[in-house]
């Protein structure tokens, strides 16, 4: 009779706990962006219009601070790069207690409030330069790159330190020279690690604006445009920037996670 | 170190890496208003960065937001993470892709689209801290999933399945037992949370209250021209945040080292 009553009532099952973060997400991450995209697509009487969306595309500015941001963010995350692979690829080859060590030394500072770390830069580059104005883009470029640096270090070292030594090793063995090696060997086998540190920097770089801000810059990109129609209450364009901001982060992330499979066959037909 | 020693590469980033906030962290020490000139040793800046009461509470307030924050993410995220875990696949997929979706956008989206639902659409009240925490805790749980899941994965399931045969409820059973495997996980998920948190500038600059500040928020706004005491206060506390950055890693990294633990981020 107690089993009875048991089966009917309420039963507790591990699964359940899903429940309070999935309405969460739908609330708080799913709603708004769907808020957002309604925002973007209508006028400020609340009609559907395509008028903002086709507005950004044939203003001569705003495509100016597309591509002014696209370039901001290439050399940044090229430089990342150049900078992260060769420390990445060092202390992954070192022995193993002491690299996890080494990596936290390269990756600590990410723990340090960016804001802060900026404002030290800054006061090193105004002694450096003067007046921090004359080179807008060179300043920008140093910061976001002192920013997000350990970004990109990290997922490489990670992908790196998973590297198979022997197949380097075959490679010397069948008489490849060492650029060899690195173009045949090591950079393909990394390419996990290069797409999640590249993706891991290059938004950012295209939408942290504060760093601009904080160096007294007055170019734009892309994340101003939302920052000063925030400032501006002006709802409907500082949506449709977001919403053309979630359309290429949704593009980024196919693009990666199709090169990513194609390297997953790749490692399965060696 | 020797071995690391002949790559010039490593010791330019580290100088990059390091320079500017220990070169701020020396000129904290003395009375210069600029670096590069050099005046006598004073602790003025460190007096100010704790009596001068605007920053005392927007110190309070940034510490007191992350740690709640994180508590909320921490409880949602390893719910979420063991709840999807043990769901059917379609369920599973589902939390995993909606879960990526904070960790990939930028924070300037995620700031700007919960503005938009929850002050802008609901006309909710900023000055309630609701939507500043909501908001910080939607951008925080994701990355307390994402590192509870692989202890998910290396847990060995038939400890469960033992104590529920030994007489536990499956509530128990869960407290008792999973908790405890995945723990390492719940503890980086949670100081993922606090530094997301202490970090964050655009969230709180969308979703927070006009009188309140976060560090990045404060600090921001003196760069606009705030009074040199105040700027230079501010370098004082970069150099005791990265004094407690610098401790709390080796701790760990300790610890972890003791329990023979993989060094986990």
């Amino acid at each position: 009779m107690t089993e009875g009553v048991t089966l009917k009532k309420y039963r507790f099952d591990r699964n359940q706990l899903v429940i309070p973060y999935l309405i969460y997400l739908l609330l708080f991450v799913v709603m708004p962006l769907l808020v957002v995209i309604y925002y973007g697509f209508t006028d400020d009487k609340g009609r559907i219009s395509f008028a903002n969306f086709a507005a950004f595309f044939t203003n001569s500015k705003m495509m100016g601070t597309l591509v002014y941001s696209l370039i901001i963010a290439i050399t940044v995350t090229v430089i990342c790069l150049l900078l992260a692979y060769p420390v990445a690829y060092i202390l992954a080859k070192g022995e193993y207690a002491r690299k996890h060590a080494f990596l936290m030394v390269f990756v600590l500072p990410m723990w340090i409030n960016f804001t802060l770390r900026i404002t030290a830069l800054k006061e090193i580059l105004t002694l450096l330069e003067g007046n921090l104005a004359y080179h807008p883009f060179m300043n920008t470029v140093i910061c976001m790159v002192y920013d997000f640096l350990p970004f990109m270090i990290m997922p490489l070292f990670n992908s790196l330190t998973k590297l198979d030594q022997s197949m380097i090793e075959a490679g010397y063995d069948l008489g490849a020279s060492f650029k060899q090696v690195l173009f045949k060997i090591i950079l393909p086998l990394s390419v996990p690690g290069i797409i999640s540190g590249v993706t891991m920097v290059f938004l950012p770089a295209m939408t942290n604006y504060v760093v601009l801000d904080m160096i007294y810059n007055s170019t734009y990109i892309m994340g101003s445009l939302i920052g000063s129609y925030f400032n501006s209450y002006d709802w409907n364009n500082g949506s449709i920037i977001s919403a053309i901001l979630l359309m290429l982060i949704g593009l980024v992330t196919i693009f990666t996670d199709k090169i990513l499979s194609r390297n997953e066959n790749r490692e399965v037909r060696i | 170190m020797r071995k690391y020693g002949q790559h010039t590469i490593i010791w330019i980033v580290l100088a990059f890496m390091y320079l500017p906030i220990l070169i701020l962290t020396f000129y904290s020490f003395t009375s210069s208003t600029m670096i590069g000139s050099v005046r006598e040793f004073s602790v003025d800046n460190y007096i100010t960065l704790f009596t001068e009461p605007a920053l005392r509470s927007m110190m309070f307030g940034t510490v007191s937001l992350a740690i709640m924050v994180a508590m909320l993410s921490v409880l949602l995220g390893s719910m979420g993470a063991i709840g999807a875990f043990y769901s059917k696949k379609g369920m599973r997929r589902t939390v995993e892709f909606i879960n990526e979706v904070p960790v990939v956008n930028a924070d300037v989206v995620t700031g700007f689209s919960v503005c938009i639902f929850m002050i802008v659409l609901l006309h909710m009240d900023k000055d309630t801290y609701i939507p500043l925490v909501i908001a910080q805790t939607a951008l925080c749980t994701p990355f307390v999933y994402l590192s509870v899941l692989p202890r998910l994965k290396q847990m060995d399931d038939s400890l469960y399945e033992a104590a529920l045969d030994l007489g536990c409820t499956p509530a128990q059973a869960l407290w008792k037992v999973v908790i405890p495997q995945i723990r390492p996980g719940i503890v980086s998920g949670f100081m993922t949370a606090i530094t997301l948190s202490l970090d964050d500038y655009f969230i709180a600059t969308y979703t927070k209250p006009a009188t309140f500040d976060t560090i990045s928020t404060y600090v921001v706004n003196a760069t606009r021209g705030a009074q040199t005491n105040i700027k230079t206060a501010l370098w004082a506390l970069s150099a005791v945040m990265f004094v407690i950055v610098v401790a709390v890693v080796t701790v760990a990294n300790i610890k972890s080292n003791n329990t023979a633990e993989e060094v986990r981020i």
